[in-house]
């Protein structure tokens, strides 16, 4: 396979669209979700995605084929949340190591299926759980988490996800830069206790959440990528919580302080008041175009309400476009 | 293709906000007062527990210009990890602290650790060292690396702390050899400590201490010009502990030299730093001798410097009282209380400036207008918020009501400002937004003429030519408003009249106002997004502006009608039978219905308002004060958090009164009945009486594969599938707003009165959610062990829902004469339907229940003319009226 950085020099990669929507066309049900293995489990499990990857592998599988044959050189494994504190909510602490490498043999599958040439990202989500923010509103001092445990779990999924053979790790839908700072050290540990892996790119993508321009922890763009730059990451980027049209003036920001490539996968525009997204594939495209031709950015994709049919729109349109130059970095002052 | 982006070699750290060292970037300040060696007054607050007001010397510190702030809690009475992470916590909550960058400072690595795993930030570990040796040095540098932290490297090793320049500049660049090829560092990410120690001590080998930092660092800087240089600057005046004076006069003289030779930032009393220029020249000539050691033998330099000490008295700095602002004149005075909300003065200042000027009117429109001003100018630029902006008019509208007997003795005219009438539409009975939008006018000048609610469109018109309105606000919260606006529009024009009319309130859109209202009346529609645009909007059209302010208004409100014209056929839509036959698939044969404990009605007359209050969402509650953002966050949120936690303790403590007194009574009826569909979208519900039909409306837009074209009547079993299913339905309300809303009146007490409005929204919502979880867990029982948080339900997680007819899934506004039928009528809650079909009290809230497992919340969008007929033979109406109701789904 090609050096995915070769390839980035060349032309604009495009990451898939959203894992949940695709799961909710299934509508599974709550016996779907546990399989045969988690029959008698005994809280219930519906809505845990990621068990999917072990109960029902196909479908992950399938979803990871649509979304290749819609044109992503990138997928995310079904990983969002497969961390021992994330798991917690099913109690289902114990699987965390065992789902990561689950949905990496999903995504493998489903590449070697198609037999097309595509990197796999193992999605690192932000957990339900936050380091800078009190869950008690009268005591702002108080954590739910420590920061210690938060890299034991992240520790954990890395090593699932290396262990199941990712290309890269990419730490997304960040809204609290101190877990991502979390996610980079637990990165960064592993790779140093283990000396004899090549490590794997790292992909950092944030949240920006509101029209504030600010991550939910309070940072402004600049100060978050000042914060994770450390990671010297493949890319940096915006995904969720925001359409395309709210994202742009972020990502032309972004385009012009990072040092390394700039990823974006919005949402399929803002949800509605039914909390739908009704924005449609050819115009989250029409959006995206709009940024490749203005050189804003290397790697596109989509998040929340998107589907292959808005990646395939996405592909199509930016295609043809140059991908977004690395900026020169000097090294001394002139 | 642009020239690519360069990025230079800065060094960038980050609080919530960036911070980046240019070389145009002058000395950076570091905050010292957060540092329990250096500050007896942080220490003895921390060692107290007292963190809270901890958090004040690091607010003072960034008040007074820190860029960046250090915190040290190195003391042998404190365990050091624990005060570290306690204060960094509580410091990230506080946003204008938080905004700069935190240095770590500790000599226990330990320590250090701790408080990385603190800061989201970026941030600057002070300090480390090779003084236990090289490979202990390494190891600390990887860890700090692994935090993406800059490190501060202290000009020390194994045989102790560098003193001459020498040694300096040996020791830094050995270090920068190691940090840069062993660890990776970047030069930029490193800065140097060639420690500043104290002069002028009486021992002769001190005294070239400071020449030795400046030159060390004018040396590390042409060496390494990458990498900064610190230190800690009150060090070097050690020895006149006591003596503030001379000492910020020798800090002040040593930075002038060492800013000059290279040094970058310091730690510094962001409070106590003065002007080089601005010492007394004696003194700076003395302290100049003893930094640069010139004149210096057998010590002269420096017992000049002592015996000047001597003279002076130590002048310390005096903290301004926080009530310095009575002393100033009334004119201020009034100002202060009107921005800051303070009710406490008002009367004896608003009698003082009565005696002051010639005429009670002239104390409006002179000091009280003026502060108002003020107010609105804040508001206007984002630094005062809507709360804070109702307290100030509660203010005013005190100090008015002082005003008023004088003013009305002397018989003149209370006040030529223009007059804005406002008023709720017929049918409609919602008022907060209204009322906040009267609120905010009149703090800008003008007149209010609030005719209330349910206000029909003849008396609205008729009022406005008898005050002289300057303009006509209409306002209205449920869809059936939108066409009572289009009707006030049209008979504008019929009364050939020429005001601007204002359109407002949460279902109006630019969208409506432009493709609805607007074509109805000529001379001015403009939709009003909020309170704080309706300023703007009046003064736009109270001045010469208007003509061209209300071109612009229709060349906009023209492309709009263009663009809705031109979206309108992206949408596809399918025949209302292919609709009908993709309804969502459920599998009956397999279906168990679950039966509810109850048939018929249970009624609740007054529920106990303390469960109620536990199922608050108070997100809307924010909203309706125009504070935007997620519950809790907001309450910590960087702009408005102070505000909205003083909203959110003021509301709880009305609560608690209204709890305690019980000023508020909660009703509400809760029902279930025997219910099959007999067609694709008709409900037949047994009832004692005759059958009830309950006819629903169907998607009808063009889905993806596999998207199912929805219906409420898909979630009820069909009778032909021989499963005898169920519906349920309730409706809920809270009694007794009047009373206190006229005291609040009688009070000019807006911010009361408009909490109270929102709180008895929110406990109504409650109340709704409340029935709703009990009718899952216990009387209908589908789902009896049920465990969801309050966030859960504000999520909509649970199973089954309770859609209200004229929303988004039953748009059918006259669903709701079934509805209250069904549940016992106006007698069993006390709720009546106006002629708009909105509910009095405006706090109730009524729905249907649907358990199936299925069951989802969604729009039916737009209509379809073969629907619309088939829906109208379905329901009984006329076709005009049907039109009428369902104007917001037709095309």
């Amino acid at each position: 396979m090609n050096d995915i950085r070769d390839t980035l020099k060349q032309r604009i990669l495009i990451i898939d669209g959203a894992m949940g929507t695709m799961i909710q066309r299934y509508k599974l049900s709550e016996a779907d979700y546990r399989g045969e293995r988690f029959k008698d489990w005994p809280s219930d499990v519906k809505g845990n995605n990621d068990l999917l990857s072990i109960t029902q592998p196909q479908i992950i599988t399938e979803i990871h084929k649509q979304y290749l044959a819609a044109g992503a050189d990138i997928i995310e494994t079904n990983t969002f949340s497969s961390t021992a504190i994330a798991q917690a909510d099913y109690d289902m602490q114990s699987l965390a190591y065992e789902l990561n490498v689950a949905a990496v043999r999903c995504a493998k599958q489903a590449v070697q299926e198609l037999g097309k040439q595509a990197w796999i990202a193992g999605a690192i989500g932000p957990l339900n759980k936050t380091l800078s923010l009190s869950p008690d509103v009268n005591n702002p001092g108080f954590r739910a988490v420590t920061f210690d445990q938060v890299v034991a779990a992240y520790y954990e999924q890395v090593k699932g996800l290396v262990d199941g053979g990712v290309d890269i790790l990419l730490v997304e839908t960040i809204f609290d830069t101190l877990n991502a700072k979390a996610a980079i050290y637990a990165i960064k540990q592993f790779y140093h206790d283990h000396p004899q892996l090549q490590p794997a790119e790292i992909m950092i993508s944030g949240t920006i959440t509101d029209a504030s321009g600010r991550t939910l922890s309070g940072q402004t763009l600049e100060a978050f990528y000042t914060s994770v730059m450390h990671a010297k990451p493949l890319s940096v980027g915006l995904n969720c919580a925001l359409g395309a049209k709210e994202m742009r003036s972020h990502i032309e920001e972004l385009s012009q302080i990072a040092s390394c490539y700039v990823s974006a996968y919005p949402n399929a525009g803002l949800p509605n008041a039914m909390g739908e997204y009704d924005e449609t594939p050819d115009e989250t495209a029409h959006f995206l175009e709009e940024w490749a031709e203005r050189g804003f950015v290397n790697i596109v994709g989509g998040c929340c309400g998107t589907t292959p049919d808005h990646i395939k729109h996405i592909a199509d349109n930016v295609r043809s476009l140059p991908p977004r130059t690395l900026p020169v970095v000097e090294k001394e002052l002139m | 293709m642009s020239e690519p982006v360069v990025i230079k070699p800065y060094l960038r750290l980050s609080g919530l906000e960036p911070l980046v060292l240019r070389p145009e970037t002058n000395f950076v300040n570091v905050g010292e007062r957060t540092n329990v060696t250096g500050s007896k007054k942080f220490a003895r607050l921390v060692r107290d527990g007292k963190y809270e007001e901890a958090l004040s010397v690091a607010r003072q510190q960034v008040e007074n210009g820190a860029q960046v702030l250090d915190v040290n809690m190195d003391d042998a009475m404190l365990e050091g990890i624990t005060a570290m992470t306690t204060f960094l916590n509580l410091l990230q909550s506080e946003p204008d602290i938080a905004k700069i960058p935190i240095m770590i400072d500790s000599s226990k690595f330990e320590i250090i650790e701790a408080g990385l795993k603190c800061v989201q930030g970026k941030c600057i570990v002070n300090s480390i060292s090779m003084k236990e040796g090289e490979e202990k040095f390494i190891r600390q540098a990887e860890i700090c690396k692994m935090f993406g932290a800059s490190v501060i490297v202290m000009a020390f090793d194994e045989q102790g702390q560098a003193d001459t320049k020498e040694r300096k500049i040996e020791i830094s660049h050995k270090a920068y050899k190691i940090l840069t090829q062993k660890v990776g560092y970047d030069p930029q990410d490193i800065i140097f400590d060639p420690n500043i120690f104290a002069i002028a001590t009486g021992i002769e080998e001190h005294n070239n201490y400071a020449v030795d930092f400046i030159e060390a660092t004018k040396e590390i800087k042409r060496l390494m010009p990458l990498t900064k240089v610190s230190g800690g600057v009150s060090n070097v005046s050690f020895s006149f502990r006591g003596n503030d004076h001379v000492r910020e006069a020798m800090h002040a003289v040593f930075l002038y030299h060492a800013i000059k030779a290279g040094m970058d930032m310091g730690i510094v009393n962001a409070g106590q730093l003065i002007v080089y220029d601005e010492i007394e020249p004696h003194l700076r000539q003395l302290c100049e001798d003893v930094v640069l050691n010139r004149n210096n033998d057998n010590n002269e330099a420096t017992e000049k410097l002592i015996a000047f000490a001597e003279t002076v008295k130590a002048k310390g700095k005096e903290v301004v009282k926080d009530n310095a602002w009575r002393n100033t004149s009334v004119e201020e005075r009034l100002t202060h209380s009107l921005v800051n909300g303070i009710t406490d003065f008002i009367d004896i200042d608003t009698e003082e400036a009565r005696l002051k000027y010639p005429r009670p009117l002239d104390v409006i429109e002179g000091p009280l207008m003026d502060g108002m001003n003020v107010v609105g100018d804040l508001f206007g630029a984002g630094k005062m918020f809507l709360p804070q902006v109702v307290k100030s008019a509660r203010v005013m509208k005190k100090s008015v009501a002082i005003l008023t007997p004088y003013i009305e003795a002397e018989k003149s005219e209370v006040s030529d400002a223009p007059t804005i009438l406002l008023a709720t539409v017929k049918g409609d009975v919602h008022d907060i937004g209204k009322n906040i939008v009267g609120v905010v006018l009149g703090c800008n000048g003008y007149n209010i003429k609030d005719l209330g609610v349910m206000v029909p469109t003849d008396r609205i018109l008729d009022e406005a030519v008898k005050c002289g309105a300057a303009m006509v606000g209409v306002s209205g919260l449920i869809t059936p408003s939108l066409d009572e606006m289009v009707h006030v529009a049209h008979e504008m024009k019929r009364r050939g009249m020429n005001l601007p009319l204002l359109i407002g309130g949460a279902t109006t859109s630019r969208m409506h106002t432009a493709v609805k209202i607007a074509p109805q009346y000529d001379h001015g529609v403009v939709h009003v997004l909020d309170a704080s645009r309706s300023v703007t909007v009046a003064g736009a059209l109270l001045n010469e502006q208007k003509e061209s302010f209300l071109e612009g208004i229709s060349t906009e409100y023209r492309k709009l009608r263009t663009d809705f014209e031109n979206k309108k056929p992206v949408k596809q839509y399918i025949s209302y039978e292919a609709a009908q036959s993709n309804k969502v698939k459920i599998d009956w044969g397999n279906y168990t219905a679950p039966i509810p404990s109850f048939t018929g009605t249970k009624i609740f007359e007054e529920y106990d308002l303390t469960e109620i209050r536990r199922y608050i969402d108070w997100k809307p509650f924010f909203i309706a004060w125009e504070l935007h953002g997620n519950f809790p966050q907001i309450l910590t949120d960087e702009k408005v958090g102070v505000e909205a936690t003083k909203l959110y303790n003021d509301a709880n403590a009305l609560l608690d009164r209204i709890i305690a007194e019980k000023g508020l009574t909660a009703h509400g009826v809760v029902g279930f009945w025997q219910a099959n569909t007999i067609a694709p979208d008709t409900i037949e519900v047994k009832n004692s009486g005759p059958e009830i039909r309950l006819e629903s409306l169907r998607q009808q837009i063009k889905k993806a594969p596999g998207q199912p074209n929805l219906s409420l009547a898909d979630f009820i079993a069909p009778q032909t599938a021989g499963v005898q299913d169920y519906i349920g339905a309730f409706s809920v309300t809270i009694k007794g707003i009047e009373p206190h809303i006229k005291k609040f009146e009688a009070e000019h007490d807006d911010y009361n009165k408009i909490t109270m409005q929102a709180l008895c929204d929110r406990l109504v919502e409650a109340f709704a959610e409340c029935l709703h979880q009990r009718t899952r867990k216990e009387f209908w029982g589908y789902v009896k062990e049920e465990t969801l948080s309050n966030e859960d339900l504000i999520k909509e997680k649970y199973q089954g829902i309770r859609p209200a007819p004229g929303y988004p899934a039953c748009p059918d506004h006259l669903e709701k004469y079934k509805l209250f039928s069904l549940l016992g009528g106006e007698e069993a809650t006390g709720i009546h339907l106006t002629e708009s079909l909105a509910m009095y009290p405006a706090s109730s809230v009524c729905g249907w229940y649907f358990s199936n497992p299925q069951s989802q919340y969604f729009g039916v969008g737009k209509i379809q003319p073969d629907q619309f007929d088939d829906y109208v033979k379905r329901s009984g109406f006329s076709e005009e009226e049907m039109q009428r109701w369902l104007r917001p789904v037709l095309e």
